[in-house]
């Protein structure tokens, strides 16, 4: 965010698309804006009411109709405090409905967004837009536009009072207004400027913070402290010297605007003074001027920081906007759509089965737009219950096949086809829920171990549950905790290790009753021994699944059907075990390093 | 952590902390002071004016005044009153420049002890405090603390002042007046008091949904693959949609309490100043007060409100700041790291013995009487199963563990008697999962050197198999990576950690289970390269692929804590047990012959 565009003028714009979220909610704006109005005016007129008495009672010496001003006086306080609380209660609705609103649009949105997306995107930035900029916006639709409302109705209403009053008088002040606007557009714009280097540099504190916690392992074990706490120390005293000129502009703003008021307010005396002496002015009516003169400065400073807040927040807007309207790369087409229903409301009645044969047809791909092609011309055919094995170096592109088998990614040429049909015909929901997914860096949600086995499928029972976890060893796992398949596995399973969060993952998988089976460096943390049990009692289970397996251990890899090298991103060999070893090439070399150059022979 | 810290502590903490930003605290509160009485004072100055020159009352002007002409005495008051302003806004700008500035001397000397004690606290302190909840003491706990010190408690502090002075200039007044106002502070304090402490259980709940809601959005976000790839999505609107809805309820109900609350208030406050309106008219008329004195009063009443209401809040958020000082003592409080007992010079290129080494954590044994020695020079390879041990080898060699029996020595000396810095300099640990630095990846290989030559890093990046990685980017070594930056893979950080070792030049290094990530063919060419650039340096290595430790002079394979077996590769093939197990396994033969069939 470079300052030019902060410091951009006012755009309606990004304001526009806001604007069907308020009128959902349209009583609450409704009653948002008359009460401000309601209030603004009370507070114009209040003054006004208590000068009242001064003429009416003080100086005519006499307490008649002090009643009926009393009870008067109490009805607008009533007035008032009924405007306040239907002003509360209106701003309170109006951000929560919006924000939940916002939130829920963003989040829908990302349910469809495509992996292209989530690649380029990192889940922080992602959250920090469903939470914060929402909340933000939110609050700025309740509280910061009705102020500006509030604050330019006080001034006008004020302007107003003052010149029906005395024409004279009210000039001493207006005259000196501009003015007085001139200097909180300069001080706001210098502060706005100030305040982005006080939130830089808060940042860098917090993530000083981040690295100093996480990487104190890493420190310690390379007597890194002293180093890593004077660079700390460096930049707490930047961000303290930031907030201290921040706080010195400050300073010099806030003050000079009440003094502006005292001087106003001592302009309107001698001025004021003079014609009350002359008898040109009661001092009742000096008096709800000086009232004026104290407090309407005060009100424009406020202005001046509404305005520049939701000027500022207009970035927020965008990247709000920017993520609701953005399209997925992978749609599922109308006509798919009015057959198998969206990821939302599917319609399963029309669903087919699935028989597990899957097919490339002259497929290439690419990743970027004119990138490098990944895939050119590639053809293979993946009769139904067969087992694929590719492997290949670290970063060649072993996961692109699995992306495009599930639609992850489509195709940049050919097709790909799903017991026969192009996979673009049927709904990704269709697929996905054929499909069984076990990742390298297997995520598991918060919840019990059974919650998270349960995921796959649902409507599974409590045996089923048991029996997915037996087959991958997950029922070990589950007798060491306290308590069993109830234990909590904490955010994102942080209370386990990666081995036995990918075995818990491996269950999930199996509970599913995929017709697709994909296994990406799946048991790649668990030791050799529960890794061969696993492959066993997972080759029964499978039995009739097709199975797509990227491993890094060959001995995942002998039984396969097909087996596919990968090399900086192509297919470089294809075939079955036997046959690729008599080569000798790729794999024949991949094998005997993994052998550690022992005589095959 | 549960524990609650004496007052007495508390106040200590506060008061270090306060040091430095005292001169600038004492100026700030004296400015403050002053302003409360130059306002008393332009009050006056307008009462004054009200009475001695609109309404010619003359009879307490003081000698040297009486004798003017109404218009002169008018400049003369208007020019006062125009004095004081000028005089308000310097001593306003002494404040509100002096404030700022204290609270941030307080807040650097807080976070700089926060973060100095964090770094030395012992590792076992690492592991047992989860990363999240120590941030969270370190910004939102100082934050709160923060406003507490240095906006509430001044506040509290000039509002008594305030208080005090009005009490008087009022009384000295008017009486009744005075106290038909000053009946309205004890109420509208305890008002406040009450209902805040209602208002912090209502937000708490609000706060904790608010946590529960960002969870399920951000578990949503790292979990995408999976979400997809089971078809979850509308399960997972639903569980969205059910915390998001809850979350706008909870602030729902939390507002409609501070609605009622604002309002009332607002009303109190109105309520105060028509009585002060009431009576003075009265008062007025009977001519007890004259007109100024009136104006004053109401004048008065009206400035004393919004301070009186904040007086509230600050008692009730008290134990609020309690609490947050309470989990900022935790980590301040945590002993830390011993200093060292000797600082006897090791040789740390020679034998590195473990003499019946033992050692639990939390009571639970993890290795058990384990003995071995390695040359000067030469490599040990360990494997192991997960939670056979062999991970606390290296902690227990970098000494970020003692062992509860037995003692460790390089080059003869026990390391409890080195001078622990210089032992970890000279002991490179690669982790399993290695943090890299939100900074340039040079920065972060050359961090435990400074001031390396282009060459050397060249060199260490090359043997840590990282140069195509780097070439790949656009920025090359420059490339910032972590948080602010790019993502690096777990392959290529934990190649970008071996070449911090490498270029660190140690003269022990321990790779534990550094070479998960990466492919075999990788592993292969780092190892190749590894023994040759260690050069004189000792050699761990620890995993559990045995292509990865079997050219090691010597190899131990741990079991439940305790040695199995040990010696040479030919060795343990020839023996038959785990290792060659394990080998055979890996290398794709099933010696259980549950594949054969296949």
């Amino acid at each position: 965010m470079n300052r030019t565009t902060q410091r951009a003028a006012f755009s309606l714009t990004p304001w526009k698309r806001l604007w069907p979220y308020l009128r959902a909610h349209g009583g609450y704006f409704a009653g948002l804006i008359v009460s401000n109005l309601l209030i603004a005016v009370l507070d114009f007129y209040r003054p006004l009411l208590q000068s009242e008495v001064i003429d009416r009672f003080i100086l005519a010496g006499t307490l008649d109709g002090l009643t009926g001003y009393v009870l008067f006086y109490g009805a607008v306080i009533v007035a008032e405090f009924l405007s306040l609380l239907l002003n509360f209660k209106c701003c309170m609705g109006m951000e929560m409905y919006t924000g939940r609103d916002l939130k829920d649009a963003c989040f829908v949105n990302l349910q469809r967004l495509s992996l292209d997306y989530y690649n380029v995107t990192s889940a922080g930035h992602s959250l920090a837009r469903v939470m914060s900029d929402t909340d933000r916006i939110a609050g700025c639709a309740a509280w910061i536009f009705p102020d500006i409302l509030w604050c330019g109705a006080y001034i006008l209403g004020v302007f107003a009072v003052m010149l029906t009053l005395s024409v004279p008088l009210a000039l001493t002040l207006i005259v000196s207004a501009p003015v007085v606007a001139a200097l909180t557009v300069y001080f706001q714009r210098r502060l706005i400027a100030l305040n982005r280097d006080v939130r830089t540099q808060h940042s860098k504190i917090t993530s000083g913070y981040n690295e100093g916690i996480m990487g104190a392992k890493t420190s310690k074990t390379m007597a890194l402290e002293d180093k890593l706490c004077a660079e700390f120390e460096q930049t707490t005293a930047t961000a303290a010297r930031a907030g201290i000129l921040h706080g010195r502009m400050r300073a010099i703003y806030v003050p000079l605007i009440v003094m502006c008021g005292a001087l106003a307010a001592s302009a309107t005396l001698l001025h004021g003074g003079r014609m009350t002496l002359d008898g040109r002015l009661s001092i009742g009516v000096l008096s709800a001027f000086m009232t004026y003169a104290l407090s309407l400065f005060q009100n424009f400073r406020i202005l001046a920081n509404r305005i520049s807040q939701a000027i500022s927040l207009q970035a927020n807007v965008e990247r709000v906007m920017g993520l609701i309207d953005e399209q997925p790369t992978v749609r599922d087409s109308a006509e798919v759509e009015a057959v198998y229903g969206d990821c939302f409301a599917p319609k399963t009645e029309n669903w087919e089965e699935m028989r597990g044969e899957v097919e490339f047809e002259d497929v290439s791909f690419s990743y970027r737009e004119g990138g490098e092609q990944v895939l050119s011309h590639f053809n293979l055919r993946v009769p139904a219950g067969s087992t694929v094995a590719i492997v290949g170096e670290t970063g060649a592109g072993k996961s692109t096949l699995v992306n495009l088998v599930c639609r992850f990614f489509e195709p940049t040429g050919g097709r790909v086809l799903i017991d026969g049909r192009d996979v673009r015909a049927r709904s990704q929901l269709w697929l996905h829920s054929h499909v069984g997914y076990v990742l390298q860096e297997p995520h598991l949600f918060s919840g019990t171990i059974r919650e998270n086995i349960r995921y796959g499928r649902p409507d599974a029972t409590d045996e089923e549950v048991l029996a997915a976890a037996r087959a991958v060893n997950v029922d070990r796992i589950a007798a060491k905790l306290p308590r069993g398949f109830d234990t909590d596995v904490g955010e994102c399973g942080d209370k386990l290790s990666t081995g036995e969060k990918q075995l818990i993952s491996f269950a999930r998988a199996i509970i599913a009753r995929p017709k697709i089976f994909v296994l990406d460096e799946a048991t790649s943390s668990v030791d050799t021994v529960t890794e061969q049990l696993i492959q066993h009692a997972t080759r029964t289970l499978m039995e009739g699944t097709t199975s797509f397996v990227i491993a890094h251990r060959l001995s995942t890899i002998r039984q396969a059907d097909i087996i596919l090298v990968i090399d900086h991103g192509r297919i470089v060999e294809q075939g079955t075990h036997g046959e690729l070893l008599a080569r000798g090439g790729a794999y024949h070399a991949l094998y005997t390093t993994q052998l550690g150059g022992r005589n095959l022979s | 952590m549960k524990k609650q810290n004496n007052p007495h502590k508390k106040a200590q903490l506060l008061a270090h902390h306060l040091r430095p930003a005292a001169s600038a605290l004492a100026a700030g509160i004296l400015a403050a002071l002053g302003a409360t009485l130059l306002r008393t004072l332009f009050t006056q100055i307008i009462r004054f004016t009200v009475d001695a020159v609109l309404l010619g009352d003359t009879d307490r002007l003081p000698a040297a005044l009486a004798g003017l002409e109404p218009g002169a005495l008018l400049l003369a008051a208007c020019a006062a009153a125009a004095g004081v302003a000028v005089l308000e806004f310097a001593v306003g700008f002494a404040q509100d420049s002096s404030l700022p500035k204290a609270s941030e001397r307080f807040v650097k000397s807080l976070r700089d002890a926060l973060y100095s004690r964090i770094q030395r606290l012992p590792y076992e302190w690492h592991v047992k405090n989860p990363t999240g909840d120590i941030i969270q003491r370190c910004t939102a706990d100082v934050e709160v603390v923060r406003t507490f010190v240095m906006d509430q408690v001044l506040e509290l502090i000039s509002t008594v002042f305030l208080i005090a002075v009005y009490m008087g200039v009022m009384f000295s007044m008017n009486t009744a007046i005075s106290l038909a106002a000053f009946a309205f502070v004890p109420v509208i304090v305890t008002y406040s008091v009450a209902f805040y402490n209602r208002v912090s259980a209502r937000y708490t709940e609000a706060d904790e949904a608010e946590g529960e809601l960002s969870s399920v959005v951000q578990e949503n976000l790292t979990g995408v693959r999976v979400v997809r790839a089971f078809g979850r999505e509308r399960d997972e609107l639903s569980k969205f949609r059910v915390k998001n809805e809850r979350y706008a309820r909870l602030w729902i109900k939390l507002g409609d309490l501070l609605t009622v609350f604002w309002s009332l208030g607002d009303l109190v406050s109105m309520v105060q100043v028509l009585c002060v309106v009431v009576m003075g008219v009265r008062l007025c008329v009977a001519g007890e007060i004259t007109l100024g004195t009136y104006l004053a009063l109401v004048s008065y009443t009206r400035q004393m409100t919004w301070p009186v209401r904040s007086v509230g809040r600050t008692i009730s958020e008290m134990s609020k700041a309690g609490v947050s000082i309470d989990r900022l003592l935790y980590i301040l409080e945590s002993r830390e790291e011993q200093p060292p007992a000797g600082a006897r010079e090791a040789d740390l290129h020679g034998e590195i013995r473990f003499e019946h080494v033992s050692f639990a954590y939390e009571e639970k044994p993890v290795l058990r009487d384990v003995s071995f020695s390695v040359p000067g020079g030469t490599t040990l390879g360990i494997l192991g199963e997960t939670g056979s041990g062999k991970s606390t080898i290296a902690l227990l060699l970098a000494r970020l563990y003692d062992p509860g029996e037995g003692r460790i020595t390089i080059g003869g000396i026990d390391l409890r008697e080195m001078d622990t810095r210089t032992l970890r300099r000279g002991v490179g640990v690669v982790l399993q999962e290695p943090f890299l630095f939100s900074r340039t990846l040079r920065e972060n290989i050359t961090i435990a050197r400074d001031g390396a030559g282009e060459a050397d890093i060249a060199r260490a990046v090359e043997e840590a198999c990282l140069d195509t990685a780097v070439g790949e980017f656009t920025d090359g070594l420059d490339t910032v990576v972590g948080e602010r930056g790019v993502t690096l893979s777990g392959g290529q950080k934990q190649r970008a950690a071996i070449a911090r070792t490498l270029l660190s030049g140690a003269p022990v290094m321990v790779f534990d289970d550094a070479l998960s990530a990466v492919d075999a063919k990788t592993d292969e060419a780092i190892r190749v390269r590894l023994r040759r650039a260690a050069g004189q340096a000792t050699l761990i290595l620890i995993a559990h692929r045995v292509s990865t430790i079997m050219q090691a002079e010597k190899i131990i394979v741990l079991k439940d804590g305790r040695i199995a077996e040990q010696g040479t590769h030919e060795e343990l093939m020839r023996l038959g047990g785990i290792y060659a197990r394990a080998a055979n396994m890996q290398a794709g033969r099933e010696p259980d012959g549950g594949g054969e069939d296949v």
